[in-house]
């Protein structure tokens, strides 16, 4: 079996939901995996990474975030100890150092896999392309071979690993892109990324005070994400960082409630790995309900304050 | 201040792909355009020359078509453009591309090196970050606002969960998010200009890029079907959503 890296994440001394991922992912893959943290804080979340079946727990502390210096370091430990793959979430950060490390290593990487699997020792991916219009299968030919993986696309497993944690070394001198400053989201709401529901807006909400009693109101009741479309960040209703599509983010939540949105093709690129899609519109003939798992053909101001006192009821609030 | 912008002719996001064989039906695409963050990565190199001066110059890996995309590219306000031209861009992977790049750009010196966040049709946003590393150059993605001083780079971008500020040195690589800028539309005398200015063509073949594909391309197959859904019946909009809620709660468990 190959020997599989995971790149794990952490966020504010916290384990990130993708660094379970992608070590359950290598886990199933190779029926063992080890796992890097990198970040303050990161040997106290070796514990929590190892439930996932962490081997040993590379530890690196960084006072800051340095994609430059996260890839050197990864790189490094790569070539040290011999892995064949790598596994990196396809998050913002995970963008920014996959490349990174495949060129130090001299080798590819293939990004942002919804499926994957073992052809002998090499990984063999799917990924979604041309908006989800066709799907592409890709093999990596060179080694150490880095992949990218979609937050959300691949089951957590609970399976424990010995977790034994290991230094290593995050070298922060001399970078030739530097973070001069940090400003986080000022929200409590779970990651659109991460969560596994997502209640997102259209232009059927008709206006910015619309947003909060129709989407995020309902969001929060389900402990959900929250997002809109580009014609909503367009109109600037509201943040562009909300925006779910192809030029915004993309999710892959267990459940996506589209609310007012008829389903343009760059919003379904954004949202078509979702496994299940409810949507509420009272078009008819809105493309949004092709691919939906549940449709409500009706006047989305009359259908979701009844679904707040109903989600209330089911949560006990 | 000499910028490069990386353009990705890309099949327009509206237009019909289909799958034949384990193959892009390239042929019944019926339009292609610039990658839309590699249009804003062009609209802000264009900006930045209109206040600070320099040049703007705009390259695209590709056979002949390209060349619309950087006629494309002129019309909008780019000076000079680059064809890296091969008739096998589909064999290429994101290192043999950035290998290219980097060897039809040699002996020339851009400051800034712009590029979209990842291209519309195969959103991998991996060549602007694998030539930066190749060269040891800063690099910066998913940039919202650039501002040039002299001797640095200052570039905001998003970050995992919030804004982040980058100071990078230069020679400096930074990728385009959406939001950075609107794209403007080319002027009638754009147009008119663009169709008469010379595309300097360099064939690969000739820039000894070493490459094999370190990504073999397995095959293309139409996106799975998804499972068949159902409207949600009810004589109101009250008793649609109790029955919509109670699917989700007992049907797929998903609250």
């Amino acid at each position: 079996m190959p020997k599989i890296l995971a790149v794990g994440e952490i966020g504010g001394g916290q384990l990130k939901k993708a660094s379970r991922e992608v070590t359950s992912v290598g886990k199933k893959l190779a029926g063992s995996v080890d796992t890097v943290l990198i970040g303050s804080g990161a040997a106290g979340c070796a514990a929590e990474v190892a439930k996932h079946g962490a081997g040993v727990v590379y530890a690196g502390e960084a006072a800051e975030y340095s994609g430059e210096a996260y890839a050197k370091a990864i790189a490094a430990l790569v070539k040290d100890k011999g892995y064949e793959i790598v596994l990196v979430p396809h998050s913002w950060t995970g963008r920014d150092i996959s490349s990174r490390i495949a060129t130090h290593l001299g080798s590819a990487v293939i990004s942002d896999a919804t499926e994957i699997s073992l052809d002998g020792d090499k990984v063999k991916i799917k990924k979604p392309v041309y908006s989800g219009k066709a799907y592409v299968e890709l093999k990596c030919k060179a080694t150490p071979q880095v992949v990218t993986i979609r937050p959300n696309s691949q089951p957590i497993a609970e399976e424990a690993g010995a977790g034994s944690v290991e230094n290593i070394t995050v070298d922060l001198s001399g970078l030739k892109a530097k973070q001069v400053s940090y400003s986080a989201q000022a929200t409590n709401r779970v990651s659109v990324t991460e969560a596994d529901i997502v209640v997102s807006g259209g232009r059927g909400i008709k206006g910015p005070e619309n947003f909060g009693p129709m989407i995020e109101e309902m969001a929060d009741l389900m402990g959900a994400g929250v997002g809109a479309t580009r014609a909503v960040v367009d109109a600037g209703w509201v943040d562009h960082t909300l925006q779910i599509g192809q030029t915004g983010q993309t999710v892959s939540p267990n459940l996506y409630i589209a609310v007012g949105i008829s389903g343009a093709i760059q919003h379904m690129a954004g949202m078509g790995s979702s496994k299940y899609i409810v949507a509420i519109n009272k078009d008819a003939d809105a493309p949004i309900f092709k691919v939906s798992t549940f449709g409500v053909v009706d006047d989305l101001f009359n259908v979701v304050p009844v679904m707040k006192e109903e989600l209330k009821t089911h949560y006990g609030k | 201040m000499d910028i490069l912008v990386l353009i990705k002719q890309v099949p327009d996001t509206e237009a019909k792909i289909t799958v034949s064989g384990n193959k892009i039906n390239e042929a019944g695409v019926s339009k292609w355009i610039i990658s839309p963050y590699d249009e804003i990565a062009l609209e802000e190199a264009i900006r930045i020359k209109e206040k600070s001066g320099g040049t703007v110059t705009a390259i695209s890996v590709g056979d002949d078509s390209v060349q619309a995309s950087l006629r494309q590219a002129f019309a909008m306000g780019a000076d000079t453009a680059i064809q890296v031209k091969t008739d096998s861009y589909q064999m290429l992977d994101s290192f043999g591309i950035a290998e290219a790049l980097l060897k039809a750009i040699e002996g020339k010196e851009y400051k800034v090196i712009l590029a979209g966040r990842q291209g519309s049709d195969s959103d991998n946003g991996q060549v602007p970050l694998i030539m930066a590393t190749l060269k040891d150059w800063g690099v910066v993605p998913f940039a919202k606002k650039v501002e040039l001083k002299d001797d640095k780079a200052i570039i905001e971008c998003e970050a995992e969960g919030g804004d982040a500020v980058y100071e990078s040195s230069y020679p400096v690589v930074v990728t385009a998010n959406a939001g950075l800028n609107e794209p403007r539309y080319p002027s009638l005398k754009g147009i008119m200009a663009s169709k008469k200015k010379p595309i300097e063509v360099k064939n690969i073949s000739e820039l000894g890029v070493s490459g094999e594909a370190r990504i073999e391309v397995v095959g293309f197959e139409p996106p799975p079907p998804r499972p068949a859904g159902r409207v949600i019946d009810g004589a109101d909009a009250a008793e649609k959503a109790k029955a919509l809620v109670k699917a989700l709660a007992e049907e797929i468990k998903a609250l």
